[in-house]
């Protein structure tokens, strides 16, 4: 691609979610293979590890074998990051396990995604694993959720299997909270509706899969009402020209700002007015989320790291004790009252799990009041309380203000992940 | 379409400062590594973006073979003037001459192996506890695993199977006294995005990546550039040919493709119609299918 696209080329994010039998290293070998993103001795060396196993054909799953372990066991152990690009969109999957840690993994992968494909087998319709990653899809409100029916040529290419599952799906999704669901009939072994629309499924009029994610509306994925700026670092230049400089640089969580707004700084309540919105290309009369700026303010008052500055008429609650949805992802379970490092934003606290409200049952989705233990891939609603209030938005208004991650001061592992549920 | 949205290569640009100002943040000593290359060239050009109007608040090291281009170190000095930051050298020949590393034998003979150790004595040295690099994911399989903060143990080796989940925009910069971490900022970039880059960027990168006359030697695929640590084989014969250079290594095993690019503009059309990833003439990758993984799980870049 040259230069002349890349002032309209968005960048989107996807995940993938199924597991080892879906085909999923399939379909995302087939989305770079046809999209022309492997190089001739990436294929070269697929090709000729595909004859040494044995196989007619290239194996096109191969293509996202990574470590060492992954390849002599043919699975996935950790999320592994796929880059292509069309002369529409450029394309960041986060290709995540199904089976091991799937939980962990799909979290992971999910956090940052504008979208999610899972995968269905045709063959076997919706099953619990469909189930589970729809939820983790939804608690993670990825905005756009796309079901690919795959191994359609499993099934004569029929309409009513596919009618039938679509039917089964949206049982499931009732249930959910995902704002765009889209199906696609596939084959993503023979390359059906992938890149190109397929001649065996005349009966399906919408896009092949390619086509639906350089189209998909991510215009409003970001929050671009609530203005969040939460400070990182101060810049003060010691030379000549910027000697009285005082700069707060952050990358713009959410919403938008402008030179002039009046502004307050959490937790201390300090009231200001936005002076400069400078980068080393220039100063701006306004940034949005997701630029990284330095902002000057009109006073001189005490900003830092961890500290937030937002527009005077539309703050985050500042708490010290809330609900998150809980993911576990350590195999060292939670100890209820002990203390963990707490990062939100940029800002790092001490805090602890009080109560356990519920726990998920993760395979019949139902809420299990008396369990309380929490260990690896445990899902399930929680109250924290902090030592000093945090900022707070509900993670279903702000991705960037509503989640947090607890790190064991014992090991300094990341050991759960929590979205703000309420205050 | 609403006009508050990012390109790509902007969106790209605002992570990689993200995490930059996140490294200089969260830790007490971090430092650049330096190879002369394009990757770290624009690493540094990141920072200064990221640190403006504030100077570029990380030391520079590079892990010096000994077996390096004349025009790498000398762009190097350059660079290392311009941006008024410090620079540390790690000598690979150094930890030769102390013993702790012996040189390769044979044809193929490399320092790269080597630089391993040079680089984890200078990270204890200097007490270093995040040295920022210039990987892609997309170059390499095991790459394509990396963390945007990677832990590395005492023993500066990296656990693929057993990293910390990393999620939204929170990065765990947590480690023990004696372990360290690697930073990534341009993680999600791709070969073509960073040409992309330093075209829009008008950011100066070294001649090597422009086609120009050179000697060179047709071995393993490639044209390896003559030079003093080159001993013919039988068969093997010195042309002269146009050439440049994807990615800039060791001299003794860094293959030059031929080439009529002579300006960024042409690279950028060249690397777009390229069919062979950049990485397919670096000798040090083409040693075993998990070369890079090895070497990365003993502590290399």
């Amino acid at each position: 691609m040259t230069t002349e696209n890349i002032d309209k080329n968005q960048l989107l994010r996807f995940s993938t979610a199924g597991s080892v039998d879906d085909g999923k290293s399939t379909l995302i070998g087939r989305l770079l293979y046809d999209s022309k993103s492997i190089f001739e001795d990436q294929l070269e060396a697929i090709t000729n590890t595909s004859r040494r196993k044995g196989h007619d054909t290239v194996d096109l799953a191969m293509f996202t074998d990574g470590l060492r372990e992954e390849r002599e066991q043919g699975i996935t152990i950790d999320v592994a990051y796929r880059y292509f690009t069309t002369p529409k969109r450029k394309f960041i999957i986060a290709d995540t396990p199904g089976h091991i840690q799937y939980t962990r993994n799909m979290v992971t992968g999910a956090s940052t995604a504008n979208a999610s494909i899972i995968l269905i087998d045709a063959r076997h319709g919706v099953i619990e694993q469909t189930k589970r990653h729809s939820y983790i899809a939804s608690l993670l409100q990825i905005p756009h959720l796309i079901i690919c029916i795959n191994k359609m040529d499993l099934v004569d290419y029929s309409e009513d299997v596919y009618k039938h599952i679509v039917e089964d799906y949206e049982k499931v999704s009732s249930k959910l909270v995902i704002k765009d669901i889209q199906f696609i009939p596939i084959s993503a072994l023979e390359g059906d509706n992938v890149v190109s629309r397929s001649e065996n499924m005349p009966w399906y009029l919408g896009a092949p899969l390619l086509h639906t994610l350089e189209h998909l509306y991510i215009g409003s994925d970001n929050n671009k009402i609530d203005a969040r700026f939460p400070v990182q670092t101060v810049i003060r230049p010691q030379r000549e020209g910027f000697i009285d400089y005082r700069g707060y640089a952050g990358r713009i969580g959410s919403g938008i700002f402008r030179k002039g707004d009046a502004v307050t700084i959490l937790p201390s309540g300090f009231t200001s007015k936005i002076k400069s919105i400078d980068t080393y290309d220039g100063s701006l009369e306004e940034a949005f989320s997701p630029m990284s700026v330095c902002m000057q303010l009109e006073d001189d008052v005490d900003v830092s790291r961890g500290d937030m500055i937002v527009r005077s008429n539309n703050q985050p609650t500042p708490s010290q004790e809330f609900d998150i949805m809980l993911c576990w992802l350590s195999t060292k379970p939670m100890q209820m009252r002990n203390k963990y490092t707490i990062l939100h934003t940029s800002n790092e606290q001490k805090a602890l799990v009080k109560d356990v409200v519920y726990k998920i049952n993760i395979n019949t989705l139902e809420r299990d009041l008396e369990d309380k233990t929490f260990g690896m891939n445990d899902i399930g609603r929680v109250t924290i309380r902090t030592t000093k209030p945090l900022m707070i938005d509900a993670y279903r208004e702000n991705r960037v203000t509503g989640s947090i991650i607890l790190i064991d001061d014992s090991t300094f592992e990341t050991v759960a992940a929590g979205m703000v549920v309420s205050k | 379409m609403s006009k508050y949205y990012l390109n790509y290569l902007d969106e790209l640009e605002s992570e990689a400062i993200f995490i930059l100002r996140e490294v200089y943040a969260q830790f007490q000593n971090p430092v650049i590594l330096f190879s002369g290359g394009k990757d770290s060239i624009t690493i540094t050009h990141l920072a200064k973006k990221a640190f403006y109007p504030a100077q570029i608040p990380f030391v520079l090291l590079h892990i010096d073979t000994g077996q390096n281009f004349p025009e790498t170190i000398k762009f190097r000095d350059k660079l290392v003037k311009e941006l008024g930051v410090q620079l540390l050298v790690g000598s690979v020949q150094e930890s030769i001459d102390e013993g702790r590393v012996a040189e390769e034998k044979g044809k193929n003979a490399s320092r790269n192996f080597l630089q391993i150790t040079t680089l984890l004595d200078a990270i204890e040295k200097y007490k270093i506890d995040c040295a920022i690099g210039g990987a892609r994911r997309d170059e390499e399989k095991a790459r394509a695993k990396e963390r945007f903060f990677s832990h590395r143990d005492e023993f500066g080796q990296w656990d693929p199977k057993n990293q910390k989940p990393e999620l939204w925009n929170l990065l765990n910069g947590k480690c023990f006294q004696g372990e360290h971490f690697r930073a990534f900022p341009i993680s999600n970039w791709t070969e073509m995005d960073v040409w992309n880059y330093i075209l829009r960027e008008k950011i100066d990168i070294p001649s090597l990546y422009f086609a120009h006359e050179r000697e060179v030697i047709w071995r393993n695929n490639s044209w390896i550039p003559q030079s003093e640590f080159i001993t013919l084989d039988k068969g093997e014969e010195v042309v002269t040919k146009k050439i440049r250079f994807r990615t800039l290594g060791d001299i003794n095993i860094t293959g030059g493709i031929e080439s009529d690019a002579e300006t960024l503009e042409q690279i950028v059309q060249e690397v777009a119609a390229m069919r062979q990833t950049e990485r397919g003439n670096r000798a040090d990758d083409k040693r075993s299918e998990t070369a890079m993984e090895d070497r990365k799980k003993q502590g290399y870049f």
